[in-house]
Order: structure tokens, then C-alpha cells, then sequence
């Protein structure tokens, strides 16, 4: 299935919660079949379900969850990027989903996917989204009191930490 | 300076409560017992790494273990945004996966040269499949080595770290370095090879089609390692999939998934070479000894990838299509994957159109396949968690980034 | 000891021999911990097999600090790690020693710019003994360093007062 189709499919059934799609600039050599330049953007409230339906639908079958990114755009929103790949059929799919740094709030997918969990995690910890409905929401790759999200990008390096000189 | 709007740090562990459980001796008292904690801390003989279990026990049965990560998260992402140019971040990238920094280093100077559209010359396509697959081989060397002390047989150890110098022998003689090469650039390499490496890496394929038998002979057929592995630590089909596990543990599971394969890149297809899949030959399929013997056999595989590709290299100039300047397109972005010694290594870039990326996320293979252990060592013993940590093969700086 | 550095504070011929043989059994048995951090612990990793082999000079991986001379701090220290070095460093028993090896142990490496997470080299939370630079250094780097750390045991004496820790 051509991103297209999955795209075409996914505005019949979910209609308004699609808010745009873009294929990306950057192309690829058509002999290395690198098709994973289209992206669907997700209303926040929405993506649990419409993850569900990707996984569980009998023509799309997205059981693998290659990998889950927070994204800083630099003016003001955040934002989760999800690339899922099938197993089945061997085709693949971007979707991203927005918020805002005053009202940082995502649904998890982590009851999609078993993997989205730790994913999910490493992004509350770097960026300070805040993920809702995750089982075990807490900081995974810096120290439990450690202040501050280091991927925004307005991130000030604290100058001690329980006395050790953090900066050069 | 704590943000107030985010949630306060719940106390760990956050979802246990001690069980009290009664146990019936032989004499036919009732003795009170406990579940109990236990720290298997970041400094740790058998964790490979800075790794921290913490383990809930009953007795010797494990009921849930909870790795902490993070003692080895050098920032690699933040570095990415502040290199100003592109081919900086390759030094940054071989130093994520330590034993296997070729590989890394390709998979970001693949996602590059997507970005820039770039293609590259094809001597540069098989010279660099031929050092990646030296770098699995090597890799896995550490990985076998590492697993049999961890099941108590230190030879292999030094019989596999014999092998691997070797293959060190052949990435010096080529760019310098031993373990952090900084060699595959984006647009080609920094060296081309030097006159006497085909010699040499066709002495080195005949020298160690043998070792890997001896290999095989001394560790993974003993019968007390058989033992140790077999049935221990399955990992199902559909938890590993649900997990996005991938490589040698993926295809232990039986899962017949290989991304040089199944999402092909460079020159792949053009080689005759076999994916390699458990088959719970000794035990139940996904088990540990499933997990080192695809190990093993990926190994000769990847002696046939350079055989192959040692006959079929042509001549060029590796540096033809090095840009002077890398600038990729405003908004551009990509997500590039391939098939890494422990699993799908994936680098995301978007790009804002300058000389230096604004956002790179990397999908560690080891970050992933880490996850799936709470749910693979629960029921076993203590000894056992040694065993299955070991088998998945984790490098705690591609874990933490 | 105070009864050592009253008596013999000059140093004589007895002190002298027992120095001399003091030092040569420390600085030819030198434990060390099995701490290996990052790409430095390959290395080390490396030099302790078959083809540099540094059990010839003594040197045995010991997993508790309890029982070891000497703390190879390989790789990089990050500062969530590094209250966790303090700690392994105190269990040690004296005489100790630190060899830092490699560049992000020393300094903090290629990290030190912009690494909010790595400690800008070691000796901001234990005494180093040795710096070993590269990146990573070779395991005849680290062979090199050993030897070093031999030299400067062999030049200890009972008789003069330790530099003292705070």
C-alpha cells in the first residue's frame, strides 16, 4: 500500500482528526524504495485510536513500531513523530501529532505498542511532554532531580548538581 | 528551579508491594516470608556496562526486574544540533555503538546522502558492505566472548579476542584506528584501501572459517552451556514484535525479518547470502542458546558477504562525490534504518537548510531490545537473568545515547 | 605508623630495605577493579586477552573494591555515575590508586562542550594517579600508564607522611 492509500483511508474513517499531510522534500533513489517521506499530522487527542486502527486493521497490520521522537520546532510547539512499519505487508507510515510548550499533553501508545513505553519515557525526560495515560511516567536517561528538559531548545546547563561543576 | 507544572518524581519502586507469602517447612512450622529487593548495581561484573537491575525476589524466583539507565547518556543528540557541519557528527556517531562503530557510522552517512540526494560510487558501495560486515564479525566476537564469562568459561574469551585482533589489523592497516575509525563519510571515505588489504582479508577469511568451528566446539555445543541456555529467557513471537525487537534477538524468536533484506540498501541484493533464524534446536525456540547460535552462524554469513564482495570490487575514486559544502533543502527530513549488529540502528534528521541539523534522533537497537527483559526474565532464577541480560547483547552507550 | 615516622623520620637503612620490598610486592601485584564504563573498557577489555596481556604485570580483574590496588576509570563519567565512583572509590582500601584512562576521563572528551550529562574529567570527584590521553588510547597506551603508576609506587616511603585526602 502506497502511503496515499493508507492516507485516503484514514481521512474516510477519521475524517477531521487528519490535519494535514505533506510529502516531504527530500526524495530518494528510486532503486532503494525509500517511501517514507509522507507524513500524516494527528490531532493530540486522536492518535491512541487511530495507532489502534492502524495495528489491528486487517489491510494495514503496522505491528512494529520502528521508532518514537520528540521534536522541538523552535516556535513555541512540540511534537511526537511515530514511524511504523508492517511486518505483513512491508509497508511503512509517518504520523506526527503537535502540542503546545504551555499545554504540553500527548496521549501514550504504549498499550499499542510495548516498545512506545521506554520511548515515551526518554520524551517526558528530554523534552517535558507530558504523556497521558503512560503506566509509569518518569524521568528514564538523567537523574530523578535533575531540572529541566536538555532537547528544548531554549535549555540552560545548570551550573552544579549536588556540588559537581556541571559545565566545562 | 523545579518546574512546578510537571509531575512530582513518584517514590520507586512504583509498582511493588511487599507480598508476605507463608512457606511450610519439613518439620511443619509455618515460617513468614518476604519478597526482597536486590540491587544489581551500575559497577557489576556480569551487567556489561553501567547497567542497574533492580530485582524483586522471592527466594531465587524473580518477580520483576526494573532496569535504570542512564549512567551513560552523553548527550549524543544535543551534539548533533550544535556541530556546525554534517560530517562532524560522524565521530560523534562510531563513539554510540563503541564494538560496532562502522556500522554507525554508515547508517548516518546513508541518512546524509538521502537528504542531499547523493549518490555514491559503487567501489565506495562495496567497500563499505565490506567493512561492515567485518565490524558484525568482530562485534559478535565481543558478544560470544562476553557471553561465555558470564556462563563461567573464560577461553573463549581470549580465543575470540584473538580473532578480533586480526580483523583490528585490517581496520588499521586501512584508516588508523582500531575501534573509533571515523572512515565512512558522508558522499565516500576517507581512505581508500591500501595495497595489501584484499591479500590479507582473503588470509584472514580462510583462517577463521575454522575458528569459528572451534568456536562452536568449545562453547556452544558444551553440554554445560547447553544447559545454561537452553529453555532459559524465551522471548514469544508476538512480544517481540510488539517490543520492535530487532536483529540476532528478533531472528532468534523465529522471526524471519533482516532489514539488509527486507528494507534493502547499497548492495545487498546483488549477494548471495541467508538470513538466519532460530529454531529452538535445543530447547524452546527464543531462547537464549537460539540467540548465540544466530550469532554464530550470522558470522559465516557474513564470510561469504566478503568473499563476495572482495571478487566483485570495482575501481574508482572514493572520494568522487564528497561535497564541499553540505546544506540540505529548508523543512527536508528523513528517517534511514539499517540492519546494525544488534538490531535496526535508525537515524531521524530534519533539517532547517543550514550547514547543521536541527533535530537527529537515534534509534538504538540496544535502547529497544533492552526493554523487552522484564518481561522475558520474570519467573526465572537469578542465575538465569545473568544469562538472558548477556544474550540480548546490549552496549549501555547506544542504550543511553 | 606515628611510631614509624618518630623513630625513623630520616630514613635509615632499615626502613630503606623494607621500602624497597614493601613497594616492589605492591607495584608487581596491582588488582584492579572490573569497572569498565564505555569504549575505554574495550580497550581495556583488549589488553587484558591473550595478545597484550596485562596479567604479566599483576594486574588481575577483581569484581569487589575491596580487594583491589588500583580503579582503571575507563570511559566516560557521567554525573549520574559519578556520586556512584565516589562511593566504589571509598570502599577501596588503602594504599589506592586511580588511573584515569582516556580522554573523557580526563577531561571530559570529546563531550566536553556541549555535554550537559558528562563530568568534565574525573578528578572532579576522586584524586587520578595517572592520566592515560586518547581516544581511546591503545591497550600498549594503557600498558604504558601501568607502568608509570609502577614508578610512582616504587618511589613510596613509610617514612613520609601521605598527602592526606579531604
Amino acid at each position: 500500500m502506497t502511503a496515499h492509500e493508507i492516507f485516503n483511508i484514514l481521512k474516510t474513517k477519521f475524517g477531521d482528526a487528519l490535519i494535514e499531510t505533506k510529502l516531504s522534500a527530500a526524495g530518494g533513489s528510486a532503486s532503494i524504495g525509500y517511501a517514507m517521506q509522507m507524513w500524516i499530522s494527528i490531532a493530540p487527542d486522536k492518535i491512541r485510536e487511530i495507532c489502534l486502527f492502524l495495528r489491528d486493521d486487517s489491510a494495514m497490520q503496522f505491528d512494529y513500531l520502528s521508532c518514537l521522537s520528540g521534536v522541538d520546532y523552535n516556535n513555541g510547539t512540540l511534537g511526537i513523530v511515530y514511524h511504523l512499519t508492517s511486518m505483513v505487508y512491508k509497508h511503512k507510515i509517518v504520523l506526527k501529532t503537535y502540542c503546545t510548550k504551555d499545554n504540553p499533553h500527548i496521549q501514550s501508545v504504549s498499550d499499542v505498542w510495548g516498545t512506545a513505553n521506554w520511548h515515551e519515557r526518554e520524551v517526558f525526560d528530554l523534552f517535558g511532554i507530558i504523556i497521558d495515560g503512560h503506566p509509569d511516567l518518569r524521568r528514564i536517561l538523567l537523574p530523578d532531580d535533575w531540572e529541566g528538559n536538555p532537547l528544548r531548545k531554549d535549555y540552560k546547563v545548570q551550573e552544579f548538581y549536588h556540588g559537581i561543576k556541571v559545565p566545562y | 528551579m523545579i518546574d512546578p507544572t510537571m509531575p512530582p518524581p513518584p517514590t520507586l519502586p512504583t509498582n511493588y508491594t511487599a507480598k508476605p507469602g507463608h512457606l511450610k517447612t519439613s518439620t511443619g512450622k509455618t515460617i513468614r516470608t518476604e519478597e526482597m529487593i536486590i540491587n544489581m548495581g551500575p559497577q557489576h561484573p556480569s551487567t556489561h556496562g553501567v547497567l542497574r537491575l533492580e530485582i524483586v525476589v522471592d527466594g531465587e524466583i524473580i518477580v520483576d526486574c526494573i532496569p535504570h539507565i542512564g549512567y551513560m547518556h552523553r548527550c549524543f543528540e544535543k551534539h548533533c544540533e550544535q556541530m556546525t557541519n554534517y560530517q562532524k557528527v560522524i565521530a560523534y556517531a562510531d563513539r554510540m555503538d563503541y564494538c560496532s562503530a562502522m556500522t554507525n557510522e554508515w547508517a548516518f552517512a546513508l541518512a546524509a546522502e538521502k537528504l542531499l540526494k547523493i549518490e555514491v560510487p559503487e567501489r565506495v558501495e562495496y567497500i563499505r558492505v565490506i567493512m561492515a560486515e567485518l565490524q558484525r564479525i568482530a562485534s559478535h566476537l565481543i558478544a560470544v566472548g562476553t557471553y561465555g564469562i558470564d556462563s563461567g568459561a573464560y577461553t573463549p574469551f581470549l580465543y575470540a579476542f584473538i580473532d578480533r585482533e586480526k580483523i583490528l589489523d585490517l581496520f588499521e592497516i586501512t584508516c588508523g584506528a582500531r575501534l573509533l575509525y571515523n572512515y565512512i563519510w558522508i558522499g565516500g571515505l576517507s581512505h581508500d584501501l591500501p595495497p595489501n588489504f584484499i591479500e590479507q582479508a582473503k588470509d584472514f577469511i580462510k583462517y577463521f572459517r575454522l575458528r569459528i568451528k572451534m568456536l562452536n566446539d568449545l562453547l556452544t555445543y558444551n553440554e554445560i552451556f547447553v544447559k545454561r541456555t537452553a529453555k532459559v529467557g524465551v522471548l514469544p513471537k508476538d512480544v517481540a514484535i510488539n517490543y520492535a525487537v530487532s536483529g540476532p534477538q528478533l531472528r532468534g524468536s523465529g522471526v524471519n525479518w533482516d532489514l539488509r533484506r527486507d528494507d534493502p540498501y547499497s548492495i545487498y541484493h546483488k549477494l548471495d547470502w541467508q538470513p538466519q533464524i532460530g529454531k529452538g534446536e535445543m530447547g524452546i525456540v527464543g531462547d537464549c542458546w537460539d540467540r548465540h547460535i544466530v550469532r554464530m552462524r550470522e558470522m559465516e554469513q557474513s564470510l561469504n558477504i566478503i568473499e563476495q564482495a572482495l571478487a566483485a570490487l570495482p575501481e574508482g575514486n572514493v572520494k568522487a562525490a564528497i561535497p564541499k559544502r553540505i546544506r540540505p533543502e529548508k523543512d527536508a527530513e528523513i528517517y534511514v534504518r539499517t540492519e546494525a549488529s544488534r538490531g535496526e540502528l535508525g537515524y531521524y534528521i530534519i533539517s532547517d537548510g543550514t550547514a547543521s541539523p536541527f533535530r537527529v534522533k537515534a534509534r538504538g537497537p540496544a535502547f529497544v531490545n533492552l526493554s523487552v527483559l522484564p518481561e522475558i526474565t520474570r519467573g526465572g532464577l537469578i542465575a538465569d537473568l545473568v544469562l538472558t541480560a548477556g544474550s540480548i547483547d546490549i552496549v549501555l552507550s547506544e542504550v543511553d545515547r | 605508623m606515628g611510631l614509624l615516622d618518630q623513630r625513623f623520620e630520616n630514613g635509615n637503612v632499615f626502613i630503606t630495605s623494607l621500602d624497597n620490598l614493601l613497594n616492589w610486592a605492591r607495584l608487581s601485584s596491582l588488582w584492579q577493579m572490573q569497572f569498565g564504563l564505555a569504549c575505554c573498557a574495550i580497550e581495556m577489555m583488549a589488553a587484558s586477552a591473550s595478545n597484550f596481556d596485562i596479567m604479566r604485570f599483576g594486574v588481575i580483574p577483581r569484581s569487589t573494591p575491596r580487594q583491589v590496588d588500583v580503579m582503571f576509570v575507563a570511559g566516560t563519567v557521567t554525573i549520574k555515575m559519578a556520586s556512584r565512583i565516589k562511593r566504589l572509590y571509598d570502599q577501596m582500601s588503602e594504599p589506592r590508586y586511580v588511573i584515569s584512562m582516556g580522554s573523557c576521563a580526563t577531561c571530559g572528551g570529546p563531550y566536553w562542550e556541549h555535554g550537559y550529562h558528562v563530568l568534565k574529567g574525573v578528578d572532579r570527584v576522586i584524586p587520578v594517579d595517572v592520566y592515560i590521553p586518547g581516544c581511546p588510547p591503545r591497550p600498549e597506551a594503557l600498558l604504558e600508564g601501568i607502568m608509570k603508576l609502577q614508578e610512582k609506587v616504587r618511589r613510596e616511603s613509610l617514612a613520609k607522611k601521605r598527602a592526606q585526602e579531604v
